[in-house]
């Protein structure tokens, strides 16, 4: 076989070019792994040096004991149990008014001026700042409604915030049931509202839970929206008292309390903040978890 | 049938609910800092162009906000010098070169990394990233803009990887078999193929990001600082809009000007919100166009 020349080796070696393309493509490949990968280290990074620095306080008594010593010491009930009622609240009322809203712009909606608007109104809600909200929160809730500082005003904030997002999910969960269910339906002679409630709620009600849940989790989290309508520094409730807080009255919230502890209150104990932390994280990201754990499982038996 | 007639009526409402939530946050944000725009003490010029802001001053009150938007958009400008590469290069990785299964690992994780609530990412930057800050660079304090462009350059990223990803995958299939058959590595098919298709949908997950990082509240609360002044370099203490809405409200005075000035800086925050997802979505419209 005669020799190549300059490419050397066999004829069906590689040539320099088709070399050079091979270690640029190998660069990109692993530069864009390491770009993925620097993404994970922080959650890993951050949850572990968290748990080393709470190691201390934690423990199960710490979710269930109150805040003793003016906050320094002891555990975190008042505001856990607060962060509980004001995600259910907000929920109990964002969830039907977002369903609904999804409905409308999935099943009923014609693409015109005004489903666009509301659709805009829609991605619009989801980008206003939080603490934007927290004024708006102040200014319709707590003075204009009359509510005060309080659960209602809080956790309508809250829900105001929660909605679009809840919008946005049910929509997707609406939009995955194929459009031949709906027609075969109507076939037989159903209305609108029928297909819906016999057909496409039942059949998407999973779906429309997940992105609920994962709502919960949000909702846990937040802080600028409660910190002026109802969230307090401190309330003294009963170790362990589940039905401690009344919609008119202020409470406590894990969100408001990890900033409090982190920034206002002195002399606390080192492992008490970062404990509190763990806490609020800990459910928020095990709520999402499960979630998602949920959402996997429903689609491993989707039929179609 | 009323009763369902009645229903679809329920239905319509809770659809255009949504638009009467966003009319009512403004409305009521506005109704609020209305009275102070006829008050002689306030000036709208003094407002955008002033870098003064002295509201509880006895006999020299200024309300100027300069300081605090080149606080905002300083530290928004860092996060995303750090946030879009990252987050871009992570779409891309995730679209283009992984496997299925770990393609379905990491975007759990980086759904978990989006719901990590922004008062723990505060906590962070207060009190893991300022020690690491004080001991690698020359700042005197770890609470300044770098600290705070971290901490919102993580929180954006989920963000953009997600929407990139997105994008990435609405660019058809066509495309890439074709460039692979002239005989492009993926390398190449990403930057002369990929890129230039999806470039729309890439600038929209930017600038989602941009509006998240410009609306975020508590992290940049508790890990910029707190010096109201326009920043000399990026280990300045800044305060931001929202840092400023947050840290004072609570003790300015219902009703007075004080409060209708965090209130009108309110407004400028919605407006700006307003305008970048405005932009984002006529962006990702003008993708489903074509």
């Amino acid at each position: 076989m005669p020799d190549t020349g300059k490419t050397g080796g066999s004829r069906f070696s590689k040539t320099e070019f088709a070399e050079r393309k091979e270690r640029v493509q190998n660069l990109a490949r692993w530069l864009f792994f390491a770009m993925a990968i620097a993404m994970i280290i922080p959650l890993l990074a951050i949850v572990a040096y968290l748990l080393v620095k709470a190691w201390p306080s934690l423990s199960l008594e710490f979710v269930l004991d109150v805040p003793r010593k003016g906050m320094t010491e002891g555990g975190v009930w008042p505001a856990f149990v607060g962060t509980v009622y004001l995600v259910f609240i907000s929920l109990a009322v964002a969830t039907p008014i977002g369903v609904l809203a999804a409905v409308y712009l999935n099943e009923y909606a014609k693409d015109n001026w005004l489903n666009r608007t509301i659709n805009l109104a829609v991605i619009n809600l989801a980008g206003v700042p939080s603490i934007v909200h927290a004024l708006f929160g102040l200014g319709a809730f707590v003075y204009a409604a009359r509510f005060g500082y309080s659960i209602l005003s809080a956790s309508l904030t809250l829900a105001i915030m929660t909605l679009p997002v809840i919008i946005a999910s049910t929509r997707e969960a609406l939009a995955s049931v194929p459009m031949a269910f709906r027609e075969a339906c109507w076939n037989v002679g159903a209305t609108r509202w029928q297909t819906i409630r016999s057909i496409v709620l039942p059949n998407s009600t999973s779906g429309i839970l997940t992105g609920v849940i994962l709502q919960v989790s949000r909702a846990a989290g937040e802080t600028a929206p409660i910190m002026f309508t109802g969230a307090v520094f401190y309330k003294a409730i009963e170790r362990g008292d589940i039905f401690a807080y009344r919609l008119n009255e202020q409470c406590m919230a894990l969100s408001m309390h990890l900033y409090t502890m982190a920034t206002q209150v002195p002399n606390v104990d080192e492992s008490v903040p970062y404990a509190t932390a763990i806490v609020l994280l800990g459910s928020v990201l095990l709520v999402n978890a499960s979630a998602i754990a949920f959402r996997a499982w429903l689609r491993s038996r989707k039929k179609w | 049938m009323i009763g369902e007639k009645l229903l679809e009526l329920v239905i319509r409402f809770s659809g255009i609910s949504a638009i009467l939530f966003v009319l009512a946050i403004f409305l009521f944000v506005f109704r609020e800092a209305l009275p102070v725009l006829t008050s002689e003490k306030f000036s709208v010029i003094q407002f955008f162009t002033s870098i003064e802001w002295y509201p509880t001053s006895v006999n020299n009150v200024r309300y100027g906000t300069l300081a605090l938007i080149a606080g905002t958009f300083s530290v928004t400008l860092l996060a995303m010098a750090f946030a879009v590469p990252l987050g871009l290069g992570g779409a891309i990785f995730l679209s283009e070169f992984c496997g299925p299964k770990l393609r379905e690992t990491l975007k759990i994780v980086i759904e978990l990394l989006a719901a990590i609530p922004s008062v723990v990412w505060g906590f962070i930057g207060l009190t893991v990233m300022s020690r690491i800050i004080v001991k690698y660079t020359s700042a005197p304090v770890g609470v300044n803009m770098l600290n705070g462009a971290i901490i919102l350059a993580l929180m954006a990223v989920p963000i953009i990887v997600s929407i990139g990803e997105d994008a990435l995958k609405a660019v058809p299939d066509a495309y890439r078999e074709a460039g692979q058959a002239l005989g492009a590595t993926k390398w190449q098919l990403v930057y002369r193929v990929l890129l230039p298709a999806a470039k729309n949908g890439l600038l929209a997950a930017v600038l989602l990001g941009v509006g998240r990082a410009v609306g975020e509240t508590m992290a940049v609360l508790m890990a910029t600082g707190h010096a109201v002044h326009i920043p000399h370099g990026i280990l300045d203490s800044i305060r931001t809009l929202t840092a400023n809405i947050a840290a004072e409200l609570g003790e300015a005075p219902v009703g007075s000007e004080h409060y209708r000035v965090l209130f009108l800086t309110g407004v400028l925050l919605f407006t700006i919100t307003f305008l970048v997802n405005l932009g984002a979505d006529l962006v990702i419209r003008g993708v489903r166009r074509k």
